[in-house]
């Protein structure tokens, strides 16, 4: 009787009936993620095995045709050159904005350097990330029209004779989308790079110092090698969120891509899909992008966990 | 002469340091121009008439700004007015049920020891990096299947399950949580779920107020999903009023409305962040990359 008794009080004490609650708090989110994203997505990969598409009013399929779809995508539709404008498009933002990033991640760290009005800096430099992308998008198409305040400003200042067209230019657009996304980007990118550097051993620069190094020195064989992992991760991150633009370029250029559909993104090729309601290709297509950004997610995850050891 | 030359190295020394922070200054102060260039010219524009603002830019704002407004609010083809409502409340509901439940799931994996734990936290990070875009398709079919179409349920429910909110919140938990004070609370005879509402969520306060604004921004400016799913004019966001008036007949329109229209749409989170920002971008850094 008093072992049984024992057993009871222990049992109670190690609190066996608190780990029910551990999964009765998870429920709402495996419910709610089953329910809108994980049967969806399900779902996609399933309806990329069937031809289905309106052509016209009248609706074809759904007929199995197992990799029909992916076959056609890559033969017949323009994904590799929509896939070209992307990574074309994103280069052209990334480059530009690791370097301006890494500048200024390392001069705001800079013990010696001691820049005043950080706080503001940091400020501004952030705010372009939480504006509305579609609304910044048609700001930008609404100031490098033809005849739109940029231009007019720089006819003013005599720097041009007549409007650029900027929006009917294929470097033009490309660089306007770019550009928006650098801004939108570089300043989220120098606070992650800032976390990293101070992350850093100080004692590390302070030997450097003692031993008369300068600052470039210091910068490339103390900070980039101990950054690595975190550059890796902020280039892989923002190579995954560059395959999904879409905002930008779409309100932009009104769905278009232009001109010629060299502005074209991805994301713009499946919403295009959807809209048409081709669920075949629309489905091949997210498969495709979903396998592309698994790799690269695999490539962070592997990277961190490394660091770990 | 040992001194002179110690004090010549450290005069060339201050020099160098004085170009290096002139140098930062100016490119910071280039920066800080790009970044500000476009939102200055969008509020002098925001308060010219239309015929002012096709005569070409002018650096001193105009008179019409309540013209512009009002004309904007009584366009009949713009229900803004209705925009802004319905943007307000995806936003407001997204914000809430996103750092409530986020911030309950990451608590039912910090606190309990049950067998699933590392399982349940190991699969909600895998699914972390899926984009919505690549489940958009099963998304909109099961929305339609479900009857859900041009409702906001399918744009305010689902972010109940938000992985990053849940990963930050975790984190959070890690440094600002001891579970002692759990079982101060259970001696005391609190109930599990009274303790995560009156005890632990105090406690989370900062990290939530931080992913609160974050998550109602993300859903004030989202685009693509809730243009796959509202169809009617009434049931309109924000973005997808701008697609619109993007995609109307540019030229015949009221410029100073178009820019008012812009203004409406990006000032209101810039008001929010400037009073913020320090919370904001100090929550930027807490939540990248630890460990």
């Amino acid at each position: 009787m008093t072992a049984s008794g024992m057993k009871h009080t222990r049992r109670r004490k190690k609190g066996v009936s608190y780990v029910k609650w551990g999964y009765i708090f998870l429920i709402p989110f495996f419910l709610i993620y089953t329910i809108f994203s994980l049967a969806p997505l399900l779902s996609t990969f399933y309806n990329s095995f069937f031809e289905n598409f309106m052509s016209g009013l009248k609706q074809i399929g759904p007929t199995f045709v197992g990799f029909e779809n992916y076959v056609k995508i890559f033969t017949e539709g323009d994904l590799l050159k929509y896939a070209e404008n992307t990574l074309i498009i994103w280069i052209m933002g990334f480059v530009p904005q690791i370097i301006v990033s890494l500048l200024l991640a390392s001069w705001f760290t800079d013990i010696r350097l001691r820049l005043k009005a950080q706080g503001f800096f940091k400020t501004i430099i952030y705010m372009p990330n939480l504006i509305m992308a579609s609304a910044f998008a048609m700001l930008f198409f609404a100031l490098f029209s033809d005849y739109g305040p940029v231009n007019s400003i720089l006819q003013s200042m005599g720097l041009l004779d007549s409007p650029f067209r900027f929006l009917s230019s294929v470097w033009g657009t490309r660089g306007l989308i770019a550009l928006m996304n650098f801004l939108m980007w570089f300043g989220n990118t120098t606070i992650l790079l800032m976390a990293g550097i101070m992350g850093i051993d100080t004692t590390l620069y302070e030997a450097a110092e003692v031993d008369g190094a300068k600052p470039s020195q210091t910068f490339w064989k103390i900070t980039i090698p101990l950054l690595k992992p975190i550059l890796l991760y902020v280039m892989i991150t923002s190579m995954i969120g560059g395959i999904q633009m879409f905002d930008v370029p779409q309100i932009l250029t009104n769905a278009k891509g232009t001109p010629n559909r060299t502005t074209m993104t991805l994301i713009m090729y499946l919403n295009k899909h959807l809209y048409s309601k081709n669920y075949g290709m629309a489905g091949a297509l997210s498969v495709i992008l979903f396998i592309i950004t698994a790799i690269l997610s695999l490539v962070v995850f592997f990277s961190l966990t490394k660091k770990d050891d | 002469m040992v001194k002179n030359g110690y004090s010549q190295k450290d005069k060339s020394d201050r020099a160098v340091l004085n170009v290096r922070r002139t140098v930062s200054y100016i490119v910071l102060a280039i920066l800080t121009v790009i970044c500000l260039f476009s939102f200055y010219i969008l509020i002098i524009n925001a308060s010219r008439s239309h015929p002012e603002i096709q005569k070409g830019f002018s650096a001193m704002p105009g008179k019409s700004l309540r013209i512009n407004f009002n004309s904007l609010m009584s366009n009949d083809n713009l229900p803004v007015l209705r925009g802004i409502l319905n943007s307000l409340l995806v936003s407001g509901g997204c914000a809430v049920l996103t750092t409530y439940f986020s911030a309950l799931t990451a608590y039912a994996i910090h606190a309990y020891n049950f067998r699933f734990r590392k399982a349940a936290f190991y699969f909600i990070l895998m699914i972390m990096m899926v984009p919505t875009q690549v489940t958009a398709l099963g998304f909109v079919r099961q929305m339609n299947a479900m009857k859900l179409m041009d409702s906001f349920i399918p744009l305010i429910l689902p972010s109940i399950a938000a992985p990053t909110v849940f990963f930050f919140m975790k984190q959070y938990m890690e440094g600002a949580l001891p579970l002692e004070i759990v079982d101060a609370a259970r001696i005391d005879g609190s109930g599990e779920f009274h303790t995560f509402n009156f005890v632990v969520m105090p406690i989370l306060k900062p990290a939530m107020a931080v992913q609160a604004i974050f998550a109602f921004v993300t859903a004030w400016n989202n685009y693509f999903i809730p243009n796959l799913i509202l169809q009617s004019k009434m049931k309109k966001t924000l973005p997808i009023l701008i697609a619109q008036l993007r995609s109307a007949d540019f030229l015949k329109f009221d410029m100073g409305q178009v820019y008012m229209m812009i203004a409406i749409s990006i000032l209101p989170v810039i008001v929010v962040y400037l009073c913020l920002s320090r919370f904001i971008v100090a929550g930027v850094a807490l939540g990248s990359v630890k460990g």
